[in-house]
């Protein structure tokens, strides 16, 4: 047993440099230099200030954007802790807080057709999705596009460009980043 | 349910199934000690890693001192982590000046991370620094993968072998695991994972402004190079408190793919390396079959009760699946399948909420690790546990027609049978007698997040996740101390009280001499056969847990139908 446990302590010391220091130092070093937009955050900079993350999903409020899902992440679309409200379908909590965010979208959409989308009234997992279904964005349409005074078929037309379908036709569900329709909407050029 | 989601789920399953090959001949050319086209680069490196560690290449150890070895070497690196989380405020890499953790929060974050489950009652990315991810975590995510590989290449050296006391060396089985199996992987997935939008850095949050104005702080780290072998080592550990789900950890549709993928292969390769060492691929095959039965009666369920939606939700006039703790770039289909696949292995990473999932969608997860996570399984857990299960098997059939059982030209007997079930019964034990203590005790009921039948199942599923090594949770149970202490000593019997009967089974079955094949053998690589593989595992799985289960899930779909809300 002694034996073992001094072979124990090597092999854990050099399995430490290799695994634990030399790869992810390396692979950090590759990916700056080979992927460096990616390996730093995917960040989003207009005039040379960084507005979010292509990959992380924030918090709208105003009636001339498009929102996103409720989040359970901290205060709302916090990265710094992200999560899910984790309640079970049986939960009164959750029956309630559906209740209320359904009531607050319909009172914001006044002109929106029927009920809103099943994501628009459910949290994501992670808290900070960035996306939304094509539905929930063609539903909030009416809004934004009063709040602009822009046609509904303008904006329409505008969510229909940003619409990402699924991967090879078959991966995933299609879905419609937040942060890049909003940038459009304003016009906005990124750097 | 949807074609479009079905075909996901198959070609998903097909791309395991050509990999199967192929990753299994290069693992037995691997443990078989053989030369691989790597070789060139790699065989010094190794030689040079064994030269530091004093290991001496061609010293071959009985069951015994295989485990031993097993388990100095868990007990080192469990202590060396405990220490690097209690001190990582003074050490490098820290660039958020996180705290160091605290000493019952350290402990059960040790113990998941040596033992392969991965359970986390923190959050990284609010209370680990880099250090402690990379070297601590991250690399922990290596070796306990290559320790459980290790562990079932000689279990499969015992069924294999014929007449001797030994089993191979543990720490060459350990090195070439880790150098030239997951690493070459992990280097070249890793790398891709970067470019699909993986955040791979070292330095501090970034502070960001929205165009409206909303003000937020976008975490980093060296997140790619981990979460590569956080699935291929099926260790499911996030990086971040949303694992899979945070799309830092996975962008797109296609990296999930590639993680699902990841989790199966070497499950599935260790499947065809286990015939190449029998030197009967059949008998690896027939067990590939066992567990792909299995892996699509799982998802069927967890897909079709996604898909069908939360009913009460409907009454508010909102139609759909259910969205709850799902991502809209996955959807039900990929979030159904990833639940699944996290569960037959001991991974445990997750892309969406299972604490949030339909009452039998959230059944599905339970289920599958309390089988044992034997489709595909845990990195090497999970064969040997099928072959726990396969040594089971042979035995019932045997008292079937009445005759002495043998399997692979051994005859089971007494000896192999009792270890068989002393690996069997751990995990019942483990699981429901801590469930039963926890639900009627204040601290195991102080922090539920649900009430009613689903808080029972946040309870049950927390003993069934750590004792399994899995590592995935009803999110919502929070940490205190009698969790941390439990689940930690939980997840410690479930790795070890399970792995060292395998290796007994395996010294017990070296030692036998080989019978010639007569015409009253039993055949163990036929269609009857895998039914009755499976019907043992659905049977001993149901007679031991379908009370508990029928308490949690089961009851909780019941009231859910009369609209009942705790």
């Amino acid at each position: 047993m002694i034996k073992h446990l001094g072979t124990s302590l090597r092999m854990t010391i050099v399995s430490i440099v290799l695994l634990g220091l030399i790869y992810p130092l390396a692979m950090t070093a590759i990916a700056q230099v080979a992927f460096p937009k990616q390996a730093n955050g995917s960040l989003v900079t207009v005039n040379g200030k960084v507005v979010g993350s292509w990959i992380v999903g924030q918090l709208w409020s105003k009636p001339q954007y498009f929102q996103g899902r409720p989040s359970a992440a901290g205060k709302g679309y916090d990265p710094t802790n992200t999560g899910g409200t984790n309640y079970g379908a049986t939960s009164k909590k959750l029956i309630d807080s559906t209740k209320a965010t359904i009531a607050t979208l319909e009172k914001q959409n006044p002109d929106a057709s029927g009920p809103p989308p099943m994501d628009l009234v459910t949290s994501s997992a992670s808290g900070i999705d960035p996306d939304i279904s094509p539905d929930a964005a063609y539903w909030e349409a009416p809004r934004v596009a009063k709040a602009r005074k822009m046609s509904i078929a303008a904006v329409n037309a505008l969510v229909a460009q940003h619409v990402q379908g699924r991967t090879f036709g078959f991966l995933g569900e299609p879905h419609v980043n937040v942060l890049e329709l909003n940038l459009a909407l304003d016009g906005l050029k990124t750097d | 349910m949807t074609v479009i989601g079905w075909i996901q789920a198959i070609v998903f399953f097909l791309l395991v199934l050509a990999l199967t090959k192929p990753i299994g001949s290069y693992m037995f050319r691997v443990f078989d000690g053989q030369k691989t086209w790597l070789s060139p680069l790699l065989r010094p490196v190794e030689r040079l890693i064994y030269r530091i560690g004093g290991v001496r290449e061609d010293e071959e150890m009985t069951w015994y001192a295989y485990a031993f070895a097993m388990l100095a070497f868990s007990v080192v690196s469990f202590a060396y982590l405990y220490v690097l989380l209690r001190t990582q405020k003074w050490l490098p890499f820290n660039p958020q000046h996180f705290d160091n953790m605290t000493p019952d929060l350290a402990f059960n974050t040790a113990i998941s991370f040596t033992t392969n489950t991965n359970w986390q009652f923190y959050s990284g990315e609010n209370a680990l620094s880099y250090l402690s991810q990379m070297a601590g975590l991250a690399w922990h995510n290596f070796v306990s993968a290559g320790v459980g590989i290790a562990i079932a290449v000689a279990v499969v050296r015992g069924v294999a072998r014929t007449s001797v006391k030994t089993l191979g060396n543990f720490w060459v089985d350990l090195t070439r695991c880790c150098l030239y199996v997951l690493l070459p992987i992990s280097i070249v997935v890793g790398l891709y994972f970067v470019a699909a939008g993986m955040p791979q850095n070292l330095h501090a949050y970034q502070d960001a402004v929205s165009i409206e104005g909303f003000k937020q702080t976008l975490t980093g780290g060296p997140m790619a190079s981990q979460e590569v072998i956080k699935e291929l080592g099926t260790n499911g550990g996030g990086f971040v408190n949303a694992n899979s789900a945070s799309p830092n950890e996975n962008p797109t549709a296609l990296t999930n793919l590639v993680e699902l993928v990841l989790i199966f292969l070497l499950g599935a390769g260790l499947t065809y390396t286990y015939g190449k060492m029998v030197k009967d691929t059949r008998q690896g095959w027939a067990i590939f079959t066992a567990m792909a039965i299995l892996f699509f009666a799982g998802f069927m369920l967890a897909y079709w009760a996604e898909a069908q939606g939360n009913p009460l939700v409907h009454a508010m006039g909102v139609a759909g699946g259910n969205m709850e703790g799902k991502e809209c770039r996955f959807g039900i289909s990929a979030s159904a399948l990833f639940a699944t696949v996290t569960t037959d292995t001991s991974c445990g990473a997750v892309n969406s909420w299972h604490d949030s999932f339909m009452p039998l969608g959230g059944l599905v997860p339970l289920v599958n690790m309390q089988l044992g996570e034997i489709v595909f399984g845990g990195v090497g857990s999970g064969l040997y546990g099928m072959i726990v299960f396969v040594v089971l098997t042979v035995f019932i059939a045997g008292l079937m027609v009445g005759r002495t059982p043998e399997y692979l030209g051994k005859k089971i007997e007494r000896r192999e049978v009792q270890f068989a079930i002393l690996a069997a019964l751990v995990t019942p034990v483990l699981c429901l007698v801590p469930t039963a203590v926890a639900a009627i005790i204040p601290p195991g009921l102080a922090t539920l997040n649900n009430g009613g039948p689903h808080g029972f199942s946040e309870i049950l599923y927390a003993f069934t996740s750590t004792n399994a090594n899995n590592g995935s949770a009803f999110g919502g149970l929070g940490p205190n101390l009698f969790y941390n202490i439990v689940t930690g000593t939980n997840m410690m019997f479930g790795r070890f009280a399970v792995a060292i009967p395998a290796l007994a089974l395996a010294g017990a079955l070296a030692g036998k001499t080989s019978v010639p094949e007569g015409p009253g053998t039993f055949t163990t690589h036929s269609g009857i056969f895998v039914a009755l593989l499976i019907g043992v595992i659905v049977i001993v799985g149901a007679l031991t847990f379908l009370p508990a289960d029928s308490l949690g899930p089961i009851v909780e779909h019941l009231l859910l139908l009369q609209g009942n809300t705790y």
